[in-house]
């Protein structure tokens, strides 16, 4: 793994990178409504940083909750940092969770770029609750969501 | 600490110890500082430093330095001689001042010290109220007079000497802090500025990072950490802009020194409070990158452990190492591949180290989460320098991974000395785990058990929480696990799992299948067989069962397909596929099928709702189960009538528990896809449903068993087995529950009409006629062996003609048909039938002519007089409400080989023909009439038309029908006449026998059968007056009423009634009354009076009562009511009415003289003399009182209900009236 990165420091921005975003939609009681993310090929990876991004989530709500009660931000900011890629948080007001990994070298990307997408995220996804036909607790098979995701990959990767 | 500078003149010494006495008290007290750029004003305490003032110390031009910047200037004199001053001090003072000016050091203080002793020596040239202070104050304090202080005798111990000790600090330290603000607030304004030239070339990073941080060195002797720490956060930020830039294309010159490749990764080094060695680089523009982050990086965690602020440390520590990491790529520097893990790994522990040596184990405790990061990164980090110089590969280091290893133990130079003396210390950690396997192993690795068990944790986390990939990825570092630790049935199972594992390519998958096939397929010991989920091997979608309704007679075939889903990438043979069945005895041979059975058996297809592996991204906890509702209803065992219905829900316990675990933290329910499934066991022993040798493919596989059907039961299939060599793939539990009934039939004898022989197929059996009907016996599970005989008993109504060229048709249950011969014989007692062999539940049918005889006619008089008493033999003919036919009921007697009792079957015939009589009259001439009507569907001919005597002749009946034969169609009738011709007395009874043949239509005079018909004439005289025939209107009759008891008094009556007349026979009263309310009768003379009734049996009474018909024609007789008649005292003895009479019976109306003419008497058919038994009659025992009491419904019958009699007109005397009922 690391070996790679290596050879990706040497090889400079020309080389391809694993993920530069994913996004991920994760419901209260923790499984994955709706996972995305631009390269497939570490695919794992991301869902494992997702997963791992889902307890500090909870440490996060649980300590906002605590000291503001239902005045509570629903952006939780950068969850950790790793390495290789920066994981933000935003939870609904449902405990849904919005989880955006964005690839550490990816520097056009802050705050306030994140909390945009985000606050898009979390429009598109109250559309999807809308949808009468749509069973809360079902992963995410809307193609407007979708179409919301990939525009935001294509901004943002 | 301030740099003060000092020019004394005077006495050196004193001074000297006023310097201690001044550094001492200095900063006792706080002062308030306020702050430019509208930043919070601050309690500061000053400290200063005395420094002897040269000139050479002086701050040149362009001089940045503020740390060594002198402040305040200080000159001491203790001079108080005027001349003196004016002499020498004077002129120093001068000099002093000059100086200072020339070096833009406005900042100073004359201090005067004034001592008793000094005035007291000197006093002589004491100028009163002209001291040397205003005299110093008036030369170099141009409006400035704070700037000259007077102490007075500082070393006494005096009010006054404190009081001016007190103010010269207040002075100083105003002063101070004046002078202080004013050059900091200029140096940040230089500061500043040189920020903004850093577009400009030739700026230099290294330069302005020594700027600010003499800032922040300020800051933090000032005590002020958080200001110093802004300083060096914002100069991480402008130096990770720069980075930042330097990605986006923006070069910095000054950049160039940090992309220089790295050559020491010796790590952060946190214990000096500040890196003297780092920042010498720095200033020299020599630093790495990594130099210049670390430096930073110690400067700030100094700062936050000054702060408290020990957890930020950590955070901050991480962000540092992964941005060192990003940064080195951004800035493309080349650093040896390993050198930055080793860099992370000595910088994580170093980090932790200088966190646990300010705080205890507690707060440790309590804050891993803040430390968890570090440590983890660490691990990783070791993890693959291990990877990376072999440490962890099974054959050991290759020579290139110890070439690496070598290089990177050199990047990390020697060990610092502050830590030389640690035993664990991070350097020697790295160092010793990069040199040896085993050192490796005992730092990175716990053990694989440990790590197994971690897995399987997280693993549970995944499942439970249904993220599909990392669950794969956790199972396949289990499975490595479990190899390793050669666990063989945990890896095998864990193996068959990934092999069905979508999310793996084909070939991991083909692996994983080929490890346990591989397994599967060793030789050795055949006796022990791992047991798997079967879950995990294939899936039971389907199960159909052939016949679909899964219930057969015990012997017959049952086969049962199963629809699997291998989940194997490639097919799989196996040596056997079982189910194990469990069995409950059915209660007797019933077939007891409950409601959810039969919504199983629907259409003989379960279908199984697919385990949460089949659903993809759903989680395991987030699949509620459908619920399973089932309709009860409860019927009464008696006559099966409803008493309630309810609806079930089946699986309530998977729903409640599931409820349960979403409330706490969702424990993974027993899926297939938890590795830890409830440990398997096929249970041996069982009767099993077995097919050997399958080849499983992937994908849906259908296989065919073949279910025992010995026993008659219900059976349920419980387990699912898979053999494949040493491996079983058990499915512990078949759900839902499928069950099939095998049960045992009885032989069943039935006889009904053959359908193929009558013309339609709701046509009745015929009475009269030869008639084949269709015997059908199902042999159930008895099998018909050659000899077996149906013993038929004769009976005269019901003779059966057994015909030569019998054949009886053997249906098997597969839709085979056999014909076999069927020889009957028949004695007088018994017909035999000889039965062709039967194979058990097959279905046997033979046809039979029965011929009903039709019962002779006088069971068809209309008043139903029944002739034959015997009801054994009578069959009971009756109206059926479908036909207008009557029916008749054919019981016939059977013997039957399999059972000690005679089967008793009843057959229904209907009788084709009604028969009416009437007898006519024309003047003196009487006819009889027979009315034959043919009420079936058949067309008939008629043949032979007789009538004749059924005892001696004593008429002469002359046939009027000239037709020997006849057609009698479907609902037509037919009249046949006879006169009557008499030569005595007409008989008062004549009883006749109607006879007839008749046929179908269209068949041969052999087929006649005949037909009879019994009926009975009776003459019943109606009596007119005397001289008339019959009675005319307006015309008295006599009505003759008479009463009849029927029963026998009860017992308590005649104790009670203990009236006795003078006959000695006890009586009982009624009333009767003639109560005419049509008004067809008038009552003449008295209607109504009391009888004594006798209190035995049949006792009679009659009495005559005056009638006179209104009207001409039929009238009904008048009604007679009969009361009970209470006399109001028992003791009274009534007089016995002669005319009393009892109890009701008949009541007939009688001409008061009879008349004996038989030519003009009417005579009538008459119904039943007596209605036998049909009327109870109680006596009603007397009360004291006398009234009326009415009989209690039925206890009166009145003979001549609805009789009617006939009156002729009053003038008519010529006409002769037949009367014909």
């Amino acid at each position: 793994m690391f070996g790679d990165s290596i050879r990706k420091c040497l090889a400079g921005l020309q080389g391809t990178q694993t993920w530069r975003v994913g996004i991920a939609v994760i419901a209260k009681e923790n499984y994955p409504l709706y996972i995305r993310s631009v390269a497939s090929q570490s695919e794992l990876k991301f869902h494992y940083t997702v997963h791992t991004s889902l307890d500090v989530v909870e440490e996060k709500i649980s300590a906002v909750g605590k000291s503001l009660g239902d005045q509570r931000e629903l952006y939780l900011g950068l969850l950790y940092p790793t390495e290789d890629y920066k994981v933000y948080g935003y939870v609904t007001n449902s405990k849904v969770k919005f989880v955006i990994v964005v690839d550490s070298s990816n520097t056009s990307l802050r705050d306030n770029e994140i909390r945009s997408m985000f606050r898009k995220l979390h429009n598109s996804f109250t559309d999807v609750m809308c949808n009468p036909f749509h069973n809360p607790g079902d992963p995410i098979q809307s193609k407007a969501f979708d179409g919301i995701v990939s525009g935001m990959m294509v901004q943002t990767g | 600490m301030f740099c003060v500078f000092l020019l004394g003149a005077g006495d050196q010494e004193l001074f000297r110890s006023l310097y201690t006495t001044l550094a001492q008290q200095l900063p006792r007290e706080p002062m308030e500082w306020r702050r430019t750029y509208g930043r919070a004003p601050k309690m500061i305490h000053l400290e200063a430093n005395f420094v002897q003032f040269k000139e050479e110390l002086l701050p040149k031009e362009g001089n940045k330095a503020l740390l060594t910047f002198p402040f305040l200037h200080i000159y001491w004199t203790d001079c108080c001689d005027t001349e003196a001053y004016k002499g020498s001090v004077k002129e120093d003072m001068l000099r002093w001042q000059n100086s200072l000016r020339t070096h833009a050091s406005p900042d100073w203080v004359i201090i005067v010290v004034e001592s008793n002793d000094n005035k007291k020596k000197n006093k002589t040239n004491i100028l009163p109220r002209s001291s040397i202070v205003d005299k110093i104050r008036g030369d170099f304090c141009n409006k400035q007079n704070d700037r000259c202080v007077v102490l007075s005798d500082p070393l006494k111990d005096t009010s006054r000497s404190q009081e001016s000790w007190n103010s010269l600090l207040l002075k100083l330290r105003t002063l101070l802090l004046m002078s202080f603000t004013k050059n900091l607030g200029r140096f940040e304004d230089d500061m500043r500025t040189l920020r903004e030239k850093r577009t400009q070339p030739g700026w230099s990073f290294c330069e302005y990072f020594m700027v600010q941080e003499e800032l922040a060195f300020v800051f933090e002797m000032l005590q002020q950490f958080e200001d110093a720490l802004v300083q060096y956060d914002e100069l991480d930020a402008l130096f990770t802009q720069y980075v930042l830039n330097f990605g986006a294309g923006d070069t910095a010159n000054w950049l160039g020194s940090f992309c220089a490749p790295v050559r020491n990764w010796s790590g952060l080094l946190l214990r000096r409070p500040i890196d003297m060695e780092k920042r010498d680089g720095i200033q020299r523009g020599e630093a790495s990158l990594l130099d210049l982050r670390s430096y930073l990086f110690s400067r700030q965690c100094t700062l936050l452990i000054f702060l408290q602020r020990p957890w930020e440390v950590t955070l901050r520590a991480l962000e540092l190492l992964h941005n060192c990491v990003q940064e080195l790529r951004l800035l493309e520097v080349s650093v040896l591949e390993g050198a930055l893990d080793c860099w992370v790994f000595l910088s994580c522990l170093e980090v932790l180290h200088r966190i646990e040596g300010c705080c205890d184990q507690a707060q440790l405790a309590a804050n891993c989460s803040h430390t968890v990061g570090l440590w983890a990164y660490a691990t990783d980090k070791l993890k693959s320098l291990g990877e990376l110089c072999g440490l962890v590969s099974e054959k050991g280091p290759t020579s290139e991974d110890l070439n690496r290893t070598v290089d990177l133990l050199a990047g990390l130079g020697d060990e610092r000395p502050e830590t030389g003396e640690h035993l664990q210390s991070p350097y020697k950690k790295l160092k010793e785990a990069l040199s040896s396997v085993e050192a490796f192993e005992r730092h990175y690795l716990v053990s694989h058990t440990h790590s197994e068990n971690f897995l399987q944790e997280a693993l549970k986390s995944y499942v439970s929480e249904g993220w599909s990939l990392p669950v794969t990825h956790t199972r396949r570092q289990i499975a490595e696990c479990q190899k390793l630790l050669g666990r063989t049935e945990d890896y095998l199972q864990t193996s068959a799992l990934l092999a069905g594992d979508v999310n793996l390519s084909t070939e991991e998958r083909k692996h994983f299948c080929q490890e346990v096939l591989t397994y599967a397929g060793k030789p050795g010991d055949q006796s022990h067989k791992v047991t798997l989920s079967m879950s995990v091997f294939t899936e039971l979608t389907r199960l159909q069962f052939h016949p679909a309704k899964a219930s057969v007679h015990s012997g017959a075939v049952l086969q049962v397909e199963l629809t699997l889903r291998c989940l194997m990438p490639v097919s799989v043979h196996l040596q056997q596929l079982a189910a194990s069945i469990h069995f409950e005895v059915n209660h007797g041979d019933t077939l007891r099928r409950s409601k959810g059975h039969q919504r199983q058996t629907n259409q003989g297809t379960v279908e199984f709702s697919l385990g949460s592996s089949a659903t993809g991204g759903m989680p395991a906890s987030a699949l509620v189960p459908s619920l399973e509702l089932d309709e009860v209803q409860d019927r009464s065992p008696t006559d099966n009538s409803l008493n309630s219905t309810a609806v079930v829900c089946r699986n309530t316990h998977l729903l409640m528990r599931l409820h349960d675990s979403s409330s706490s933290s969702s424990s993974p329910p027993d899926t297939p896809n938890c590795i830890n499934a409830a440990p398997v066991a096929m249970k041996e022993g069982a009767q099993m449903l077995k097919v050997q040798d399958v080849t499983l493919e992937p994908g849906n596989n259908s296989i065919i068993l073949t279910a025992p059907v010995i026993k008659p039961r219900t059976y349920i299939l419980r387990q699912l087995c898979v053999t494949v060599g040493h491996v079983q793939f058990v499915l512990p539990h078949i759900y839902p529950s499928v069950q099939y009934d095998v049960y045992s039939q009885e032989p069943q004898l039935t006889v009904e009409p053959d359908i193929v022989v009558l013309f339609v197929s709701a046509e009745p059996l015929l009475a009269g006629l030869p008639q084949m009907v269709k015997f059908t016996l199902l042999t159930g599970h008895y099998a018909v062996k050659k000899g077996d005989a149906l013993q038929l008993s004769n009976t005269e109504t019901m003779p059966v003609f057994p015909s030569s060229s019998c054949s009886a048709c053997i249906l098997s249950p597969a839709d085979g048909t056999n014909i076999s011969l069927l020889s009957i014989q028949a004695s007088e007692k018994v017909t035999s039938i000889s039965l062709p062999p039967t194979p058990p539940y097959h279905t046997l049918e033979f046809q039979l002519q029965v011929l009903c005889i039709i019962p002779s006619g006088s069971q068809r008089l209309p008043n139903e007089r029944l002739t034959n008493g015997e009801v054994r033999h009578r069959p009971r003919s009756y109206s059926h409400p479908d036909t207008p036919m009557a029916a008749i009921d054919q019981r016939m007697s059977i013997d039957c080989p399999w059972s000690i009792y005679s089967t008793l079957l009843a057959l229904t015939f209907y009788i084709p023909f009604k028969t009416k009589h009437s007898l006519l009259s024309a003047g003196n001439r009487k006819y009889i009439q027979v009315w034959l009507r043919n009420v079936s569907d058949v067309n008939f001919t008629l043949a032979d038309v007789k009538l004749s005597e059924k005892q001696q002749a004593s008429l002469e009946l002359q046939s009027l029908n000239t037709k020997t034969q006849q057609l009698l169609c479907s609902r037509h009738s037919v009249f046949c006449l006879w006169e009557v011709r008499w030569k005595d007395d007409l008989p008062l009874c004549l009883q006749c026998v109607f006879s007839a043949n008749f046929s179908p239509l269209n068949q041969d005079v052999s087929a006649f059968k005949p037909f009879h018909y019994q009926f009975q004439l009776e003459r019943v005289p109606i009596f007119p007056p005397a001289g008339e025939q019959h009675c005319r209107s307006g015309l008295l009759c006599g009505l003759e009423v008479c009463i009849t008891r029927l029963t026998e008094p009860a017992e308590a009556e005649l104790a009670e009634d203990s009236k006795t007349d003078s006959d000695g026979l006890k009586t009982t009263k009624l009333m009767y009354e003639v109560a005419d309310s049509s008004s067809n009768w008038a009552v003449c003379g008295r209607s109504s009076g009391t009888v004594s009734m006798p209190m035995a049996a049949n006792a009679t009474h009659k009495v005559q009562i005056e009638v006179m018909p209104l009207f001409a024609g039929h009238l009904p007789f008048p009604k007679i009511k009969v009361l009970k008649y209470l006399p109001h005292t028992p003791s009274t003895t009534i007089q016995p009415d002669p005319d009393s009479c009892l109890e009701n019976d008949s009541l007939s109306l009688l001409d008061k003289t009879l008349e004996d003419q038989g030519d003009t008497a009417s005579i009538r058919s008459r119904g039943s003399i007596h209605s036998v038994g049909s009327n109870e009659h109680q006596q009603q025992r007397s009360s004291t009182m006398p009234r009326l009491e009415p009989f209690s419904p039925g206890q009166v019958f009145n003979h001549s209900q609805s009789q009617q009699v006939l009156v002729l007109p009053a003038a008519d005397d010529h006409i002769i009236e037949v009367n014909a009922t």
